[in-house]
């Protein structure tokens, strides 16, 4: 009960602190409105919005995620405020648990602005609802442990961001967002099946257009085995970094 | 009864020992003083104590538990104020403190009933409502120390309490900290400040290049300081000319002259005013005032650390 109290308050703390703030929620949907209108207006005539989706929420997802947890964690530890939560008596688990929900649910409300755009351009009845919410739950859960091993690898907000940027441009190519994965040169392939986006955006191609590379059972298990990985890389992390 | 008992704990980095293998007690009840000039080990030991860093080796106990293998269930009966207030610039007063003791499992109506009435006793309820970032620099420190002890600890880490705040801000903290020992609380104190830790300290601990040189109650350390009486006096009129008959005088004492103006008597028993007084004005010499001399912390800390003294104050490691 103890820890779902802590649990509760911390999320609660970020939501208000760092997610409800105003430019972040304008960011939050700029920053996917801004790539969707590039979009449209780069390919004007021919543009098939549904084929664009699910690129379009994977890196609004990416992008949302891994900024916002990357720069609130690695604030608070400057500031020394995260000290505090290192020093309440609750289990490292459920820490990285209540730091990561909050990412996770700015990720979601990323992936829905340019799925809320395409509602008043297309018709959305085909999709399947339930498989876009695991899919973009998966990929938001991902991208914020992605975020977190940033976030614990650096000690300024601007090495964070600089740190994201490493693997974040080149996922936008090689996950499948924007460039079928069919279509990428034949060294490049193994290296997309090496990240977790690559199955998050099968996933969503899967559940928006209802086709995908690969069978969704296999890419839903590979987003959960990645994301047990990352956990527990990144608790193994803060355990070893943060406790000196 | 002792409440924290650390028995021969180590911090390597390397084959640099920060804490090399120091020991101590600290019974309940009691203010510990931890006193140490910079890079003496004083931070990382209590980063260890508190769990924020491993040893490398020896036992820490914190009200009978290992702080090293449960450190968690060891962190829910200390609090800790570090030398930095770290509270949210963003939130309020009233809420920082809901927040921390929600990390402790507080339940919503008992965080509220403590949090109101601890702004209440540090004096910090008319500014409840007021963002952390817009308190000054003293009530930051209190909402700080606030903060450390609203989940009830049995245990004080105090870091600094009094750095960088005014004069009455750190009057009222040092008045605090006397009065959570009152409650019954113990106290882990650091300090920049030799005359705060011998004002509120029953014990002090000396730590350098990661040893603990000296362990004792204030008192003591004052007696081993100086075990002479000594009695300064304000005269007028040429000392340097009555010294040899003054110190015929009274066999017992012998006089120093500080300057022009003033001497110093030295005895191993206590010395009476009276005759010194009436045996100087005797000669011509005017007494203006005169005043006991007891050793300060800082002479015995310049004594068992030989640091320089600084104006009163030691510069911390870090």
């Amino acid at each position: 009960m103890s820890g779902l109290i802590a649990f509760w308050n911390i999320l609660k703390k970020d939501i208000r602190n760092y997610y409800l703030k105003p430019p972040n929620i304008s960011w939050g949907i700029i920053f996917p409105l801004s790539w969707t209108l590039m979009q449209i207006i780069r390919s004007p005539g021919d543009l098939d919005i549904m084929e664009l989706l699910p690129g379009l929420m994977g890196m609004s997802v990416l992008f949302g995620t891994t900024s916002m947890l990357a720069v609130t964690i690695t604030f608070e530890r400057k500031g020394r405020s995260f000290e505090r939560l290192l020093l309440a008596p609750i289990g490292l688990n459920t820490l990285v648990l209540a730091k990561i929900s909050g990412a996770v649910m700015f990720g979601i409300f990323n992936a829905f602005v340019p799925l809320v755009l395409a509602s008043f351009l297309t018709d959305l009845s085909g999709i399947n609802w339930t498989l876009v919410i695991l899919g973009v739950f998966l990929v938001a859960v991902s991208s914020t442990l992605l975020g977190l091993m940033v976030a614990v690898s650096v000690q300024e907000v601007f090495e964070a961001q600089t740190l994201s940027n490493f693997f974040r441009f080149p996922m936008l190519f090689l996950c499948g967002l924007f460039v079928p994965i069919e279509r990428l040169p034949a060294i490049l392939k193994p290296l997309s099946f090496c990240l977790p986006l690559t199955y998050g955006t099968d996933i969503l191609r899967a559940s928006i257009l209802g086709s995908s590379l690969m069978n969704r059972y296999l890419s839903i298990f590979m987003m959960f085995v990645f994301i047990g990985i990352l956990f527990y890389l990144s608790r193994r992390n803060i355990n070893r970094k943060w406790i000196l | 009864m002792a409440i924290v008992k650390v028995t021969n704990l180590k911090k390597a980095y390397g084959d640099f020992y920060a804490v090399n293998d120091i020991s101590f007690e600290i019974q309940a009840g009691e203010i510990f003083g931890f006193l140490g000039p910079n890079g003496a080990g004083k931070t990382s030991t209590i980063n260890i104590l508190i769990g924020l860093s491993r040893p490398s080796g020896g036992q820490i106990e914190i009200h009978g538990i290992d702080v090293i293998k449960e450190t968690k269930k060891a962190q829910s009966i200390i609090g800790v104020v570090p030398d930095e207030s770290n509270l949210y610039d963003e939130m309020n007063g009233f809420d920082n403190l809901c927040f921390c003791a929600s990390l402790y499992g507080i339940g919503k109506e008992e965080r509220e009933k403590r949090a109101k009435d601890l702004l209440k006793l540090f004096e910090l309820d008319g500014v409840a409502e007021r963002p952390f970032k817009h308190y000054s620099k003293g009530m930051r420190r209190k909402l700080t120390i606030a903060a450390g002890i609203i989940h009830n600890p049995k245990i004080l880490f105090l870091d600094e309490p009094t750095t960088g705040i005014d004069v009455e801000s750190a009057m009222q903290i040092r008045d605090l900290i006397l009065a959570l020992k009152k409650e019954g609380k113990t106290i882990f104190l650091t300090t920049h400040y030799l005359e705060e830790a011998e004002r509120v300290c029953d014990r002090i601990a000396f730590i350098v290049k990661g040893k603990i040189v000296k362990i004792s109650t204030v008192s003591e350390l004052m007696e081993e300081a100086s075990p002479d009486y000594r009695i300064k006096l304000k005269v007028s009129g040429n000392l340097h000319s009555i010294r040899d008959k003054l110190d015929n005088e009274f066999d017992d004492a012998r006089m120093e002259i500080l300057d022009e103006t003033s001497c110093l008597f030295i005895s191993k028993e206590e010395l009476s005013l009276y005759p010194i007084i009436e045996s100087l004005n005797k000669k011509g010499i005017a007494v203006y005032e005169a005043k006991e001399i007891k050793p300060s912390l800082e002479d015995i800390f310049v004594k068992i650390t030989g640091i320089g003294k600084s104006n009163g104050r030691v510069v911390k490691d870090k």
